[in-house]
């Protein structure tokens, strides 16, 4: 990490600082503001806490193409709301099958990917654990090979034959 | 009564309710990896709606961020231990059940 250019490394100074900050606040605002508005004391020991957990980690935080995060955020934002749908969809997939509406008939499936990045297969694995009928068993990073086991037919192929989840998280990651 | 009160109910309801159809599925799915189905996307998702009906109930304060955040980590925690557990079966060797088998 050495190799992190000066105008990369403020910005990830910046970054860190901003949302460590922003995150101290939410979580301890009401024990500040509500005894006693204007004790600025308090507010500089969050300040420093900051400081001091920036210098320790704004490295780990924001990797050296930091500037991709905020370019990022467009697409991810999308992507969480239409994961947050998917979850409510497994949920009432599985009490379908638990009621015996729907039929359970598992198998393992194996099939490749073109990620690479290691962002990009931890979302996708977290993905197909929580879209309907799928959890991911293992990955293979090198060769983007995930092992999957399904419940059923149609939640196999869906990630075989269409391979549309594959295809958004390599756009909302740019790797395609 | 008030409507919020009863928004708040509802959503705990549908919590409760999904949390019991995970329980229902560990106690009826044939083998290892079926039941992880159950348990590891009804806790998931009956757990969020407990902690949204608890937001509800007690309206807007700080207290509310300190729930969300609960529950993002369980959005998150929550495949993760799914996924060591899968795997963990995998790998020792735990039969995968077919359609016709004997339930294990």
């Amino acid at each position: 990490m050495s190799a992190m250019k000066e105008k990369d490394k403020m910005f990830s100074i910046v970054l860190t600082f901003c949302t460590l900050f922003i995150f101290w606040l939410l979580l301890s605002a009401w024990t500040i503001y509500l005894p006693d508005p204007y004790d600025f004391s308090k507010i500089a020991r969050g300040v420093l806490a900051a400081a001091v957990v920036t210098a320790l980690s704004y490295e780990m935080f924001v990797q050296d193409r930091s500037r991709k995060v905020l370019f990022n955020l467009g697409r991810v934002l999308p992507y969480i709301v239409w994961e947050l749908y998917q979850i409510l969809l497994a949920t009432i997939d599985v009490a379908y099958r638990v009621f015996g509406v729907l039929p359970v008939d598992p198998r393992i499936i194996v099939f490749p990917t073109t990620l690479r990045s290691d962002m990009a297969q931890f979302t996708l694995a977290t993905s197909i654990t929580l879209t309907p009928g799928t959890i991911t068993i293992d990955i293979e990073p090198e060769e983007g090979v995930f092992t999957v086991h399904a419940v059923a037919v149609e939640p196999a192929e869906s990630l075989t034959v269409d391979q549309g989840m594959q295809k958004y998280i390599g756009w909302v990651y740019r790797e395609e | 009564m008030l409507p919020i009160d009863i928004l708040a109910t509802i959503i705990l309801a549908t919590g409760a309710f999904f949390m019991m159809t995970g329980t229902l599925g560990l106690l009826k799915f044939p083998d290892f990896y079926t039941r992880m189905h159950a348990t590891g996307k009804c806790d998931t998702f009956g757990q969020c709606m407990v902690i949204l009906g608890c937001v509800v109930y007690e309206g807007f304060n700080f207290i509310t961020i300190k729930l969300l955040l609960v529950s993002i980590f369980y959005l998150l925690a929550g495949p993760c231990s799914t996924h060591a557990l899968m795997k963990a079966g995998y790998v020792t060797g735990v039969p995968v059940w077919k359609k016709g088998d004997k339930r294990a």
